[in-house]
């Protein structure tokens, strides 16, 4: 883990939130709107950046002001500061994207408690200076966007025969409605997160078995 | 869906506990039914806690949200009511602590973090949306609260059975 080390590097910080320390599927955090708003690839990008956009904002923010709240206030303190950034996404959104803000809907204000953005607050931003918080927001960010926007990949492509809306199975499909609705969502993760498990584990092996 | 009547109230709730389950059909509060559902009786006390809760919040969000209207500030509604939801939490562990001291020791550590249930914040949000008036919200809470009960406790029981089952005991065996 990166932030063990005394001086870790910006690169690492940003590769242990892209993959090592992957919040969707190493952590398992952020479930709710990981399950919920996968149904297709595009809600995923688009939940994945606003989450980012709030974690990098949260972060710098934390870190500055990570001095000076009392160690008690701390949670309450953090969660209002995430609270406002969402508030000014859920408005951009609302303004400039209104398809994705109704497809969204009501996960937009629960990005407050997504426990990504909150863990990261406590377990970095409130120990680190703002620029590491911000690089490690971004790579949070990245990680949890790439995550959901595969998972999107898979539900929509099973679940209606198309990616990013352009259709790709051709008319013949015959879509699997399951994968779209409710009980897809928990299939696709759960064998989503026993594929990885399974490639980190061989991976660990080999490098075990390298190292012996 | 309005409650007006007795038969509305029915469907009312058999709608929140099974029809728009909160984490089978919602995906709202995964975390703590991931987190927590190792164990029969954690996943009970803390789905009891969160109707507590549920029905706390609903109450008193409705005001907040009624006066945040009138005021013209409906922009506030996301930090305003997680506000009144993480108070509400602090209240009821504090309130908890003195003349429950057995019911509070007993959910330990998930206390606090009904504050983080997704759950919590969406049924506000949801109440806030439908328009429910101050009765259907405290019933929206409730029961969603309920189904989310009953989810968690099912997890839980699979979960406690799933290691102990002839399968999974024969191959743990030493051979």
């Amino acid at each position: 883990m990166a932030e063990n080390n005394n001086k870790p590097s910006l690169h690492g910080i940003f590769m242990n939130g892209l993959l090592n320390e992957n919040p969707t599927f190493r952590l398992v955090l952020g479930t709710c709107p990981t399950l919920a708003v996968t149904t297709s690839a595009i809600n995923g990008i688009g939940m994945g950046l606003a989450a980012t956009f709030v974690l990098v904002c949260s972060n710098v923010v934390v870190s500055l002001v990570r001095k000076l709240i009392p160690d008690k206030a701390r949670i309450p303190s953090f969660i209002v500061i995430i609270a406002t950034f969402v508030t000014i996404v859920q408005m951009m959104m609302q303004a400039f994207v209104p398809s994705l803000y109704e497809a969204l809907g009501i996960f937009i204000p629960l990005i407050v408690v997504n426990c990504i953005i909150l863990a990261r607050a406590e377990a970095f931003a409130s120990k680190n200076g703002p620029l590491q918080s911000a690089v490690d927001g971004l790579g949070m960010g990245l990680g949890f966007t790439c995550a959901i926007t595969l998972i999107g990949i898979v539900r929509e492509l099973i679940g209606n025969g198309s990616v990013f809306g352009i259709n790709l199975l051709g008319a013949s499909y015959e879509p699997m409605l399951l994968f779209v609705l409710a009980p897809g969502g928990f299939i696709t993760f759960g064998l989503l997160l026993g594929i990885i498990n399974a490639i980190t584990a061989r991976r660990a092996a080999k490098k075990g078995g390298e190292q012996a | 869906m309005r409650i007006v009547d007795f038969s509305s109230f029915l469907l009312f709730m058999v709608y929140c506990v099974f029809v728009n389950n909160f984490i089978f059909s919602r995906f709202l509060g995964c975390c703590p039914f991931l987190g927590v559902s190792s164990k029969v009786q954690t996943a009970t006390g803390m789905g009891l806690a969160v109707t507590f809760v549920m029905a706390l919040a609903s109450f008193f969000t409705y005001f907040v949200n009624m006066m945040l209207v009138g005021l013209g500030l409906g922009y506030l509604q996301t930090i305003a009511f997680i506000l009144v939801i993480a108070a509400l939490v602090q209240f009821v562990e504090m309130f908890m602590k003195k003349s429950m001291p057995a019911l509070y020791s007993a959910l330990g550590v998930y206390l606090p973090l009904i504050t983080t249930n997704c759950a919590v914040l969406a049924v506000t949000v949801m109440n806030a949306d439908n328009s429910y008036n101050l009765f259907e919200s405290v019933c929206n809470g409730v029961f969603g609260a309920l189904g989310f009960m009953l989810a968690i406790v099912l997890m839980a029981g699979v979960r406690w059975r799933a290691p102990t089952s002839r399968r999974a005991s024969r191959a743990s065996r030493p051979a």
